[in-house]
This record gives C-alpha cells, sequence and structure tokens, in this order.
C-alpha cells in the first residue's frame, strides 16, 4: 500500500490512503485536545451524545436505519488517551459497491454523514436534547462502573493512576462517574463549541475510492473547524522516585494480578523511540520474551506475563497473573528480568529474533486498514515522519549496546498488585 | 488441485485432497505482506467419549484435555519449543480450542515456507513426558484461575450449562484444576492419535502464495510421513432432553453492575434447511428483534437497562446450538420480559418484507468487511468446510432466503421450553 497523500479541504487536514486490497473503505476521524481532569468526562459525554442522532437522523434508530441503507456501515465514536492527549474518535467503515450488485457510489454519502455527526447535530436553540443526554449519561456512567468488573484492566488503570497521580496520564479518559453524573446541557455545549474552536482534526481514508470523492463530501458541510490546526502537547517526562511506590488492594477474586510500573525517559518523537521498542521486545512484548520464558515457562508461575511500552508516555508496564501465594517469588522474577538486560545479560539470539518480531508486526499492521491509519497517526502526533520503510531500517540499526544503555535508563516506580482477600483465594 | 473462482466477491480458492486424507486449501492474496495459514483438527473440547483408533472400546478422557493436548505440542523432541523456532523468523503463532475444533496457527511476513513446514511438523509429531505434563499443570491452572474472575466468562458458561443437561458442551474448555490434574501422558498420545490424523484435518492458506507451489510444498512435506489407516471415529455426546436443563440460575460475583443472558437451545432434529442458511437465518432473525436499529433495542437503551455491551449471538457446530442474548443490565428482570414479549410478538405477528430485505442488506455489508481479514477468511472457511458448508456461499445464500424459512426457524428455535435466563450478581445486591 502506497504511503498516505496529504491536503486539506474544508479546514480539515486529510489524510488519503488509496488501496484496493480492501473491500471496505475505513474513515477515521481523530480529534485531540490535552487531556484535562476539568474536560475529560464532558468530551466523552460529547462522543456519545454526538452519535446518538444528527439534525437530519435525529435518534440513533434512525441513525442505523441510515447505516442499514449503506450496507450495515459502520459507524461509532469513542475516546481514548495517547499520551497527555484526550482523542476523540469517530470511525466509519463502508462497503465498496463494487461487489454489490447495481449500487451507486457508497463512500460519498457515508463521508457526508460522518461530516454532518460534527457540523449538524441534533441541536436546538436550547441545546442539544435532554432527553439524549439522559439516556447516554446512563450508559456511560454504566460503562465507567463496569472497568472494575475486567481485573486486568482495572489492575492497570490502578497502577496508572498510583503512578501518575499528580500527572495528567493518570486520568482515565472517560473521567468519573460523578463527573459524568454533573454535567448540564450549557456544559456538554461548550465542549462541543470548544471541540470546533480549539482541537486538532485529522481526516484519514483508506481503501477504494477517489479523491473528488471525498473533497466534494467535505466541502458539502462548508468550513466549520479552525483550519488544519496543530494542538501542542509533549507529555511530561518523570523520573522515578527514590524508593518505590508499593500499592496493595484487596478483592475476592481467585487470581492476583501484578503490574510493575516503570519510567522510560523517552518517547515516540525521540530518536530513541525504536531503540525501547526492541528493548521492550526482548524484555517481555513476545512469546521467546524474557518474561515468558523465565515467569510462564520456567517456573510455570503464570499464564500470561508481558510488558508493554506506552511511547506517547514514556511508560513501561510488565503485568502477570499469578497464585495470590507466589506474590514475592513473581515480582522478584520479574524485576530480575530487567536487571537483566542492564547487565547485558542479552543472547544474539534474543536481539536478532526481537528485530525480526518487530518488522514482522509492522508488515503486518500496515495489512490492515486500521493499522494503516494508525501508523500515521503517530507520525501526526510525533511529527516524525516514519514511512514503513524507515521504520524497518531504525530496526535494523538497532545494537546490543544501544539496547543497554536505553535498559540502563528504565526505572521501576510503582509495583501494584490486585489480590485475594483471606479465605475467598 | 482444483480452482473455485467467485466472481462477486473476487476471490479465487485453490484446493487438493492429498493422498493421506488431508485437505489443503490456499488462497492467493497478492498485495498483501502478511501470510496466514491455520492447521485445524475436528476435535475440541466435547470429544471426551469415543472409540479410540483401531480400539472398539468407547473410553472416557479428563475435562480440559483437548486443550491441554493444544498446550503440549508446542514442545518438541529435542527440548525445543515451536515458538521459538517461528520466532527465530520473525513469526508470530498461537493456538485455541473452542468446543469442536483445536487450531495452530502462524503469521508471517517472510519465509513463509519453512514456516508452513514447521506449522505441520510441530503438530505432527507429539512428545509428552510424565515430567512436561506435570509442570504445564501450573499455567493451565493459572489460565483457568483467569477466566474464574472473568464475569462474562462464567455468565456464557452459566448459560451454556444451565441450556444442556448432558451434552459436554456445558463443561469450560479448559476443565477444572481438579480434572486436569488427572491427565497423563498416555491419555494425551491416545486422544492425539485418534483425532489428529491427517484425514481429519484442514490446512488453510492465505496471503501473497503461489497456490501451485504452496501444495506441492505441503505434499512432499506430508509424504515424508507415514501415517496409519484412517479409521471411522466414533463419538457419543449422551443423549440431550429437548427442554432445556435448568430455566433460571444466578451466580454470585464481586461485579459492579449485573450481567444478565436469556438463551435458546437447538433441539436435536433435523435442521430444515443446510447448516449455514440455517445459522445465517437465526443471525438475521435476532439483528431484526434485537440488533442496534431495532424499536426493541431503543426501547432498552432508553430506559437505561442496556448498554453497548448488549449483543445477540448464535453458536451451532457438531452436536449443539444456542442463541444468547443479553449483556451489562441494571435490570436483569425488565431486560428478559422486554426480549421474551419481543419473541412473542413477532411470533403472533410475522415478519415483514421490507425488514428482512434491510436485514440481508446490513448482513451482506458485514460479511464484506469480514472478508478484509485473511484470519476471518481462513478459520471461518475451515469451520464451514468441517461442517460441510462454504464460506463464499453466504452472499447467495442470504440473497435466497424467504420470509417462510425464517418464520419456521422463528418457531422452531425460540422456544420457551428450551430457554434459560442466566444472571451474575454482586454478592449481597
Amino acid at each position: 500500500m502506497a504511503e498516505a497523500e496529504q491536503f486539506n479541504a474544508g479546514g480539515l487536514r486529510v489524510h488519503w490512503q488509496p488501496s484496493d486490497t480492501f473491500k471496505t473503505t475505513t474513515i477515521v476521524m481523530h480529534v485531540k485536545t490535552p487531556l484535562e481532569a476539568k474536560t475529560a468526562a464532558s468530551r466523552t459525554l460529547l462522543a456519545h451524545v454526538l452519535q446518538a442522532g444528527t439534525e437530519a437522523y435525529p435518534s440513533r434508530r434512525k441513525v442505523r436505519y441510515f447505516l442499514d441503507g449503506l450496507y450495515g456501515a459502520t459507524f461509532y465514536a469513542d475516546v481514548g488517551k495517547k499520551g497527555e492527549n484526550h482523542i476523540l474518535t469517530f470511525v466509519m467503515e463502508v462497503a465498496s459497491e463494487r461487489y454489490l450488485k447495481n449500487e451507486a457510489p457508497l463512500l460519498p454519502q457515508a463521508l457526508s454523514f460522518l461530516m454532518s455527526v460534527i457540523h449538524k447535530p441534533n441541536r436546538s436553540e436550547n441545546g442539544f436534547s435532554e432527553a439524549i443526554i439522559q439516556e447516554e449519561k446512563q450508559a456511560l456512567v454504566q460503562r465507567i462502573r463496569n472497568i472494575a468488573d475486567d481485573k486486568t484492566r482495572y489492575a492497570n488503570i490502578r497502577m496508572l493512576e498510583e503512578m501518575c497521580s499528580d500527572e495528567p496520564f493518570g486520568l482515565h479518559p472517560f473521567g468519573s462517574a460523578e463527573e459524568v453524573e454533573a454535567i448540564t446541557n450549557q456544559g456538554l455545549q461548550e465542549a462541543y463549541e470548544r471541540m470546533l474552536r480549539n482541537d486538532q482534526f485529522d481526516l484519514f481514508v483508506t481503501g477504494p475510492g477517489t479523491k473528488e470523492e471525498i473533497t466534494d463530501a467535505i466541502h458539502s458541510m462548508g468550513q466549520n473547524v479552525a483550519e488544519g490546526k496543530h494542538v501542542d502537547s509533549k507529555p511530561t517526562i518523570q523520573d522515578a522516585p527514590e524508593q518505590v511506590n508499593e500499592v496493595v488492594e484487596k478483592q475476592p477474586i481467585q487470581q492476583a494480578k501484578l503490574h510493575l510500573g516503570f519510567r522510560v525517559p523517552h518517547t515516540v518523537g525521540s530518536g530513541e523511540y525504536t531503540a525501547v521498542l526492541v528493548t521492550n521486545g526482548i524484555l517481555g512484548a513476545y512469546p521467546h520474551s524474557k518474561l515468558f520464558v523465565n515467569v510462564r515457562e520456567k517456573e510455570s508461575l503464570a499464564y500470561y506475563a508481558a510488558s508493554r511500552y506506552e511511547p506517547y508516555k514514556g511508560i513501561l508496564f510488565a503485568m502477570a497473573g499469578i497464585a495470590p501465594d507466589q506474590y514475592e517469588k513473581a515480582a522478584r522474577i520479574m524485576k530480575e528480568q530487567l536487571e537483566a538486560l542492564k547487565r547485558g545479560d542479552i543472547t544474539e539470539e534474543e536481539l536478532t529474533t526481537t528485530k525480526y518480531m518487530l518488522k514482522n508486526q509492522i508488515l503486518e499492521q500496515v495489512d490492515s486498514a486500521r493499522g494503516a491509519i494508525e501508523m500515521n497517526y503517530q507520525n501526526v502526533l510525533s511529527g516524525a515522519k516514519r514511512t514503513v520503510d524507515d521504520r524497518l531500517r531504525e530496526i535494523e540499526t538497532v545494537d546490543m549496546e544501544t539496547v543497554i544503555s536505553v535498559a540502563k535508563a528504565i526505572q521501576l516506580d510503582t509495583v501494584y498488585l490486585l489480590t485475594g482477600e483471606e479465605g475467598t483465594a | 488441485m482444483e480452482k473455485q473462482h467467485y466472481e462477486q466477491i473476487e476471490e479465487t480458492i485453490y484446493m487438493e485432497t492429498l493422498s493421506n486424507g488431508l485437505k489443503v486449501y490456499v488462497l492467493p492474496k497478492p498485495n498483501h505482506n502478511k501470510t496466514f495459514s491455520i492447521f485445524t483438527t475436528d476435535y475440541g473440547s466435547i470429544d471426551q467419549a469415543f472409540t479410540p483408533i483401531n480400539s472398539d472400546q468407547m473410553v472416557q478422557v479428563p475435562d480440559g484435555i483437548a486443550h491441554f493436548l493444544e498446550h503440549k505440542l508446542f514442545e518438541e523432541e529435542d527440548g525445543s519449543d515451536a515458538f521459538d523456532t517461528f520466532s527465530k523468523r520473525g513469526a508470530q503463532t498461537n493456538a485455541f480450542t473452542s468446543f469442536t475444533r483445536t487450531a495452530y496457527l502462524f503469521s508471517s511476513t517472510s519465509e513463509v515456507d519453512a514456516n508452513v513446514e514447521t506449522l505441520l511438523d510441530f503438530v505432527q509429531s507429539p512428545y509428552f513426558t510424565e515430567e512436561t505434563v506435570e509442570k504445564e499443570k501450573g499455567i493451565i491452572g493459572q489460565e483457568i484461575n483467569m477466566y474464574n474472575d472473568d464475569a462474562d466468562w462464567r455468565l456464557f458458561f452459566g448459560l451454556i450449562s444451565a441450556l444442556y443437561k448432558n451434552n459436554p458442551v456445558r463443561i469450560d474448555i479448559a476443565g477444572t484444576v481438579e480434572s486436569i490434574d488427572d491427565i497423563t501422558k498416555d491419555m494425551l498420545y491416545t486422544c492425539y492419535q485418534t483425532f489428529y490424523h491427517p484425514s481429519n484435518m484442514v490446512l488453510f492458506v492465505v496471503g501473497p502464495v503461489d497456490p501451485e507451489e504452496t501444495i506441492h510444498l505441503v505434499k512432499g512435506n506430508q509424504e515424508k510421513k507415514s501415517f496409519p489407516e484412517a479409521d471411522t471415529l466414533a463419538r457419543t455426546y449422551g443423549s440431550e432432553p429437548k427442554e432445556s436443563f435448568e430455566r433460571q440460575k444466578t451466580i454470585e460475583m464481586n461485579v459492579q453492575t449485573p450481567k444478565c443472558l436469556l438463551g435458546f437451545k437447538e433441539p436435536n432434529e433435523e435442521y430444515p434447511l443446510s447448516g449455514l442458511a440455517y445459522e445465517l437465518g437465526v443471525q438475521l432473525l435476532m439483528d431484526m428483534m434485537f440488533g442496534l436499529g431495532s424499536s426493541t433495542y431503543e426501547k432498552l437503551y432508553k430506559e437505561g437497562v442496556i448498554d453497548n455491551s448488549f449483543s445477540a449471538d448464535f453458536t451451532m457446530e457438531r452436536s449443539f446450538g444456542f442463541s444468547a442474548i443479553g449483556g451489562d443490565t441494571k435490570d436483569p428482570d425488565r431486560l428478559v420480559s422486554v426480549l421474551e414479549e419481543t419473541v412473542d410478538a413477532y411470533q403472533q405477528q410475522g415478519l415483514g418484507e421490507e425488514e428482512m430485505q434491510l436485514a440481508k442488506k446490513r448482513k451482506i455489508g458485514t460479511f464484506l468487511k469480514q472478508l478484509n481479514s485473511p484470519e476471518f477468511i481462513a478459520t471461518q472457511f475451515t469451520r464451514y468446510e468441517m461442517n460441510g458448508d462454504s464460506l463464499f456461499e453466504v452472499v447467495p445464500t442470504l440473497e435466497k432466503m424467504s420470509i417462510g424459512d425464517l418464520e419456521n426457524i422463528l418457531h422452531r428455535h425460540f422456544r420457551t421450553e428450551r430457554s434459560s435466563v442466566v444472571k451474575v450478581e454482586g454478592s449481597g445486591s
């Protein structure tokens, strides 16, 4: 697939990647603003309310009826965080008429609809529909409460909360249930106006279609967002505290969740980014990695034992699901794996295998439209314009010395354990 | 080598049945980087009572053995691990066990031929010792405990075990910590030799490959190995009453919001349509009654009874079939009564032509989206192949479906006496 072509239309930065590999066209609109406690909840509710109806299709059911006519086109909006940015994302995926009997192009209709979600919402002079706000508040509050029911996810969120208690990254992008309850119609409208005025919009389109179909559909809505806006929000980089922060929480569960949070002084925009990917790969991203081999294969302590790098923030975390009485042993072995990297206790084979795995992963990622779009968006956010070839080449240049020096800069910050209550294990 | 071209979706598939019975399918995707391959045996967690190959004595094996066997096949006699062999070439590998299948897979962007050979070789060279079997019990024990803390998983198995009285589908795929403790290396060999015969297996390769060369490679690999004559597989699942086993069940767990599923089980009678048509029919009906565009969904969402975790799915495999409708809900009783009223209303009023056409359109669009995924094509093609159907018949089968077909299914599948309601609720709530 070709690299994306970038152009401006209706104030939007469009990233267009034509491809006949797919039977559908994927459209993603990312809307970026700094992650802040006072706006996260209202922006999330906004994502819910905007997708619940437009001026032309003023209810969830009417929206769905329209999408059904487009052969069940996918449409949803949601929020997430990338580093200390709060990202509101609208996603559509629509079939190409090429595989349908006697159909006109569906892409222009899908794109016009997406523009109308943003620019022509279901709104009167009194603001958004009160009934819809109430329904969506209910649904969002329930989603927030349910996070606690997925134990691995919950443990990871809690670890980040503890570790980044005074940084925006510690915030959950949904906000809290109480914050959602307190949002007024006026507050929601302000969030909407702020988004149009201040946020950075990037539109990605990948799949079959033409450039004209895209520009025409965007212009049909007129220019409503600030032209080609750039919102700068670099993450704060912190050192680990002198004393490792240890947190133990108890719940009636059978398997304990052990999460270790580390500080990494490099983010996606820095020159060491690729070296951190390789280091994390040797530590815990793959089945040949030290964590999997030593925690699972050698000691049979866990079913999963892995590490992940958060490149937008400069954090790395390791996790494993263990028997509650194995906490100390598992924590010791997990910490020891990073120490081994720092000592240079790494084989040539671990290094080459990791590089192969990373290269393979990048090539696989661009085989899917969403994967290709996420890679492009990473370039937009980081400012480092890495093509697929650049990425493969950079991986090639990482050597043992670089891995060791990156590993030495990684510091343990927080150990979080979610474990069983006594007598319930 | 046979070749079949599907004009409307622009795909061509190549296949050959080898002399040892192995079926090989290749779907070229020239514009992709990735090749995905999956090697599947028609054997899963429900196959616990069977006649081993070259024997006429029925045996009963412990719960969770198919999944245990899946874990153990990665280990090789020389002490190496298939994970490492793939990793060294940058390939990713994995495996899964379902009720009726065990599958081994890899994806890679280079050295595809070597990876295909490794996939065939590691699955076809079982090596177990008492020691390695014991060691695996700790790892799988943690896998089981992870699922025990997963409320959605407990809800789902709660429903199946309420619907089914005897069919082993009611037992967790991984078994229990106690049941896997009984597994020995000899039992693993017995299961392996019975169910991993090439004639019971399918290999599917999708990616930027040459079909002729790939099939030639597989043939060469298989000709170097010897297998016993294929034997007829005799398996039993116990006799299953038509009615559901338990109509109501509540599981207590540490959850913030209750969860609830309403399910219906299929009667074990002849199907009125092909398996593919029947499955698509139930899915169309559930989409019309409970889908995102239905009045029932709208009503429940507005009342705050459901959120976006709500789903309606249908599973149909060898010896069983059931639907499962529900999700997170603050009011399980209200949810169930609205769902049941919806079924009643449809059964009394019948179905509308326009509504059906829209549901078909939606299903066709969804199918096209799924065809973007090589994993979907390979996994689902294999599944339909083993059930005697073809994945690429989905669109024509949907187009042919009539109101009459759907009404038959509506009155056959959704029957109160074959339904169960299962809830997961917080202790003390």
